[in-house]
């Protein structure tokens, strides 16, 4: 067995591991840690595929951003998780049952299956040779799809400003600095010279009624 | 290496990944989060299979394909999470048959 062929058995092993112990496993922080492990691995089978530059994105993008986004979520949100545990043996046996039955059509597919012979003449871009993983695609990407890979980033945006707006909360509570209304505020009526009598005093002390509202 | 290691072998890795993902479906139906994983797990499963495409036959657009694939699934949980966690500060619980009162 050679070096390459031993590394593809390993990451694969431990891409199917990493999926199996995310969908059983007891506490939903493991998952996150075994989803962590499933991605690194592929990764690992994206470098041996040849496609560096989206195993790199990939533990960029997932492992980096969405598996770090799921664990600071699970570890946010108090929740009784032992009780959302609780079903798990009652769906078992029809989750079986999908998952083999979805095997077994992928089998089916499978066993019956060849490369066209006109596959090769079909090929939108053909990846130059001698050119890196990463240089042939950010040609074909700024190139052929920009307006595409422009779309992606929109798609990106729109999501950020969703997460914003959906998780955005006011409190009442709060005190705020309220910038404009220090800005309006005019100077010639926040001091007031007053002439005071000696021996009679104020009997109603000028601006205090607005100096009640100024903190507001 | 190409020789020993077909195209199927990643098929193969791939198929068994994407039955996960049904199968997690399926078995987490209460918890919300390991629902989105399983979704994950799936997208994994079909950029294994692009890029495997991909390598063998000498076409970058599976590799482009799966840039895109990439940005729906970080846009999916991003979205995904937010909706759970405002959820979550409104009804105090993230199991699923609770949220068939959510309406308007």
């Amino acid at each position: 067995m050679t070096v390459a062929a031993f590394a593809f058995y390993l990451f694969a092993l431990c891409v199917i591991a990493g999926g199996l112990m995310t969908v059983v496993s007891r506490h939903p922080v493991h998952s996150v840690l075994w989803l962590i492990l499933s991605f690194i691995s592929s990764a690992g089978l994206f470098v041996l595929l040849g496609a560096e530059f989206v195993a790199m994105l990939l533990i960029i993008v997932y492992v980096g951003a969405v598996a770090v986004l799921f664990l600071f979520v699970v570890m946010m949100l108090d929740v009784d998780f032992a009780e959302l545990k609780a079903g798990m043996a009652q769906y078992f046996p029809i989750a079986v049952l999908i998952g083999l039955v979805l095997l077994m059509q992928f089998g089916l597919a499978f066993g019956d299956w060849r490369v066209s012979d006109l596959a090769e003449g079909q090929r939108q871009a053909v990846a130059p040779v001698g050119v890196d993983n990463t240089t042939s695609l950010g040609l074909l990407i700024y190139d052929q799809y920009f307006l595409l890979f422009q779309l992606a980033g929109l798609i990106l945006l729109v999501a950020m400003i969703g997460a914003i707006v959906l998780t955005i909360r006011h409190r009442k509570d709060v005190k705020r600095q309220n910038v404009l209304t220090q800005m309006w505020r005019d100077p010639a009526a926040a001091v007031e010279n007053v002439n005071v009598v000696p021996g009679q005093g104020l009997l109603k002390i000028p601006g205090r009624d607005k100096d009640k509202n100024r903190g507001q | 290496m190409k020789q020993m290691i077909g195209l199927e072998h990643y098929l193969v890795v791939a198929a068994t990944l994407f039955v996960i993902g049904i199968f997690g479906l399926f078995l987490n139906r209460k918890n919300v989060i390991i629902l989105l994983m399983s979704i994950e797990l799936m997208l994994l499963a079909v950029n294994i299979n692009l890029v495997a495409f991909s390598s063998f036959l000498g076409d970058l657009v599976g590799q482009v394909f799966t840039l895109f694939v990439l940005t729906v699934a970080a846009a999916e949980a991003a979205i995904g999470l937010a909706i759970l966690v405002s959820f979550f500060r409104n009804r105090g619980t993230i199991a699923v048959e609770d949220v068939s009162v959510m309406k308007g």
